[in-house]
C-alpha cells in the first residue's frame, strides 16, 4: 500500500519539493500528527500547474508511518475533529474546512486486513465444511456410518447447492465485486468466521446424519399412519427452483453494482434496472442481492426441512434487513432524486 | 452474572437530568414500579427470614415462596420494554440479557427440577438476590424522588463486591447440583430422527451456560468497579472507544 499522505488520487505523489501536479490546484494531506517527537522533515511547495507560482508551501510534512511504523496507511484514520468521522484518501487539503494552518486528529484503527481476505477465509471455510459433513468423515458420526454417503436423493441435492453457493461467493469475491475499503479490523475474522463456519458445520451436521428426515408428503394426518417413503418431491422441486431464480439473481445484482463502477473508482451511482430481468427488482428494493439471498437460504430451508437451517436464514434476514436499511438511508442521504418507490429489502415491507 | 447490577449508573446520573424533561407519566410509572418491586423483594426476603425463624431449617423454604419469586422475577421482563421504549437510558441488550439469565435460573432450573429445590446453594442465591434487588429498586425510587440517601447509594455501589461473587457461586453450584438429574430425565431435549432434523441437549447445553460464566462474569465485574468509581469516588475514566 502507498505509504500514506501525499496521495490520494492516483498522481498525487509524497516528495519534498514542488509537485507538478495535474488538475489546477494540486493538493496534499499533510498528516500533522499530534505527536511530541520532532523529526526530521520534509518540505513540500505546492506550486500552480501552469504558470507555476507557488501556492503553498508545507514544512514539517512527513508520512506518518515514518514516525510510527506499525501505524501503516490502512491503519490509519485522519480527522478534522477528535471524535468527528475519518477523512477519506480523495479528501483534498483545499476544500477543507481548515484555516491557515490545519490541526489533524490520528487515531489507530488496529490491525487491518483486507477484505478479499476475509472473504475467502470466511466462505471457504463452509465449502469445506459442509463437504467433511457430506462424506461423513471419521469422529462426526458414528463409526460405522464413516465414508458412507446418505439414502436420500435431496442430500446430495442440497451438497451440490450449498457448495454451489460458496463456490459462486468466492468466485464473486475474486472476480466481481469491487470494494470501497481495502482492509477491515482484524478482529472482524474470527467473528465473521466463526459465524460462518459455526452455522455451516450446524447445518451440515443435521443435514447429513444419517438419521436425517427428507421432507415427506403426508397422505392422512393420523399419527399412527406411517407414510411411505415417497419424499415430498413437490416441496423440493418447489425449493429447488427457489434456490436457483435467487442465485442467478443475486448474481445478476453484483454484475449490476459492478458495473456501476468503473475499476479502480469510488464513485457512487444509484443502481438502476438493467436490461437483465433479475435486475428489474431495483425499481422495488434498494439491496436486492439481500433480498435475493433471503430467498435463496429460505429455498434452502424449504429442501432440507431443517430447523438449523431455518435459523440461520433468519439470523440472516436480520443481519442483512440492518444493513439494507442503513444502505437506504445512506442512499437517501446521497441522492436527492432517489426513487421514492424503493423500499429497503422487501417490497413495501421492510 | 445473574445478580444484576446494571450498569445504568452513570445514565441515571444523567437521568436525574433527562428526568425533568421526560414525561410526567414516566416517572409516575417508573416510580410505581420501582416501590412495588421493593416491596415485592421485601416480602420474599421477610418471608425467608421467617420460615427459617419458624422452621429452623432451609428444606422446603424454597417451595413456600416460589410463587412469589415468580411473580416478581418474571415481572422484571417489564424492564426491558423500559429500555426499549426509552424512559430508562440503559442498553436493552444488557438488561434483556440480566433478566433473561435470572429467569432462566428460576424457570429453567429452580422450578423445573424439583430436586434440588432444597440445596443449600438456592438458598445462597436467593439471598444475595433479595439483597441485590432491594437495594436495586430503592437505589432507582429513591432517585426518581430525588432523595437518594447516601447509603443506599453506598450500598448499591459497594454491597456487589462481595454479592456478585456470591450470587454466581450459589447460581454455578445449583446448576451443577443439577445435572445428574437433567441427564437422567432428558428433560427439554430433543432427538433424532424428527421431522425437523434438529437435535438439543439440555445436559450440554447447561454445561456450556456453567462455562460462560467464565468469560461474562469478569467482564460484568470489572464494568461494575469501573462504574464504582466513577459514581463513588468520581474519578474519570477514559474509556478505550473503539
Amino acid at each position: 500500500m502507498d505509504t500514506v499522505v501525499l496521495e490520494g488520487a492516483t498522481h498525487k505523489k509524497a516528495g519534498p519539493g514542488s509537485v507538478p501536479g495535474v488538475p489546477a490546484p494540486p493538493v496534499k494531506r499533510p498528516k500533522a500528527k499530534k505527536a511530541k517527537k520532532a523529526v526530521v522533515f520534509f518540505e513540500v511547495e505546492i506550486l500552480d500547474a501552469k504558470t507555476k507560482d507557488k501556492l503553498c508551501f508545507l514544512d514539517k510534512v512527513r508520512p506518518l508511518h515514518k514516525y510510527y511504523p506499525q501505524w501503516y496507511a490502512a491503519r490509519q484514520s485522519i480527522r478534522l475533529d477528535p471524535k468527528g468521522k475519518s477523512l477519506k484518501d480523495e479528501d483534498v487539503l483545499q476544500h477543507l474546512p481548515v484555516g491557515t494552518t490545519a490541526t489533524f486528529y490520528f487515531r489507530d484503527l488496529g490491525a487491518q486486513i483486507s477484505w478479499v481476505t476475509v472473504f475467502l477465509t470466511e466462505y471457504g471455510g463452509p465449502l469445506l465444511l459442509y463437504l467433511m459433513f457430506y462424506f461423513r468423515v471419521p469422529f462426526i458420526y458414528a463409526p460405522k456410518y464413516d465414508f458412507t454417503t446418505s439414502k436420500h436423493w435431496v442430500v446430495h441435492l442440497a451438497c451440490m447447492c450449498h457448495s454451489f453457493h460458496y463456490l459462486k461467493r468466492l468466485l464473486e469475491t475474486l472476480f466481481v465485486h469491487r470494494f470501497s475499503h481495502g482492509t477491515m479490523p482484524l478482529r472482524n475474522i474470527f467473528k465473521n468466521c466463526t459465524y460462518y463456519w459455526g452455522f455451516a458445520a450446524w447445518m451440515a451436521y443435521y443435514i447429513n446424519h444419517p438419521l436425517y428426515t427428507p421432507p415427506i408428503h403426508y397422505y392422512i394426518n393420523h399419527p399412527l399412519y406411517t407414510p411411505p417413503t415417497i419424499y415430498g418431491e413437490q416441496q423440493v422441486r418447489i425449493a429447488l427452483v427457489i434456490f436457483l431464480f435467487c442465485q442467478v439473481g443475486n448474481f445478476s445484482i453484483h454484475i449490476a453494482l459492478r458495473n456501476l463502477r468503473p475499476p479502480g473508482s469510488k464513485t457512487r451511482k444509484i443502481p438502476y434496472p438493467t436490461k437483465n430481468p433479475f435486475t428489474w427488482i431495483f425499481l422495488l428494493v434498494s439491496c436486492p442481492n439481500y433480498t435475493y439471498e433471503l430467498g435463496s437460504w429460505f429455498g434452502f430451508t424449504l429442501m432440507t426441512q431443517c430447523l438449523p437451517v431455518a435459523f440461520f436464514t433468519a439470523v440472516g434476514f436480520i443481519q442483512m434487513t440492518v444493513w439494507a436499511k442503513g444502505k437506504h438511508r445512506s442512499y437517501l442521504k446521497e441522492f436527492r432524486d432517489y426513487p421514492p418507490l424503493r423500499s429497503p429489502i422487501l417490497p413495501f415491507v421492510l | 452474572m445473574a445478580s444484576t447490577e446494571e450498569d445504568g449508573s452513570v445514565e441515571e446520573k444523567e437521568n436525574n437530568n433527562k428526568k425533568r424533561t421526560k414525561s410526567a407519566i414516566a416517572v409516575a410509572w417508573l416510580t410505581f414500579y420501582n416501590i412495588a418491586m421493593t416491596a415485592g423483594w421485601l416480602v420474599l426476603a421477610i418471608a425467608m427470614m421467617r420460615f427459617y425463624i419458624q422452621k429452623g431449617t432451609h428444606k422446603g423454604l424454597y417451595k413456600s415462596i416460589a410463587r412469589t419469586l415468580k411473580f416478581f422475577q418474571t415481572i422484571a421482563l417489564v424492564e426491558v420494554v423500559h429500555c426499549a421504549i426509552g424512559i430508562v437510558r440503559t442498553s436493552v441488550i444488557v438488561t434483556g440479557v440480566q433478566v433473561c439469565s435470572r429467569i432462566f435460573m428460576v424457570w429453567f432450573i429452580t422450578n423445573s427440577i424439583k430436586q434440588i429445590q432444597n440445596e443449600e446453594s438456592v438458598i445462597l442465591f436467593l439471598a444475595v438476590w433479595t439483597f441485590t434487588e432491594i437495594t436495586r429498586y430503592s437505589f432507582y425510587t429513591f432517585n426518581l424522588l430525588n432523595h437518594l440517601p447516601y447509603f443506599i447509594k453506598w450500598a448499591r455501589y459497594n454491597m456487589f463486591i462481595i454479592m456478585y461473587p456470591l450470587g454466581v457461586a450459589g447460581e454455578l453450584l445449583t446448576i451443577y447440583t443439577a445435572l445428574p438429574y437433567v441427564r437422567k430425565t432428558g428433560m427439554l431435549s430433543v432427538r433424532l430422527p424428527n421431522k425437523y432434523n434438529v437435535s438439543f441437549d439440555y445436559y450440554y447445553f447447561l454445561v456450556i451456560v456453567m462455562l460462560s460464566y467464565i468469560p461474562l462474569f469478569p467482564q460484568l465485574y470489572f464494568h461494575m468497579l469501573r462504574q464504582r468509581r466513577k459514581v463513588l469516588l468520581g474519578e474519570i475514566i477514559v474509556e478505550k472507544d473503539e
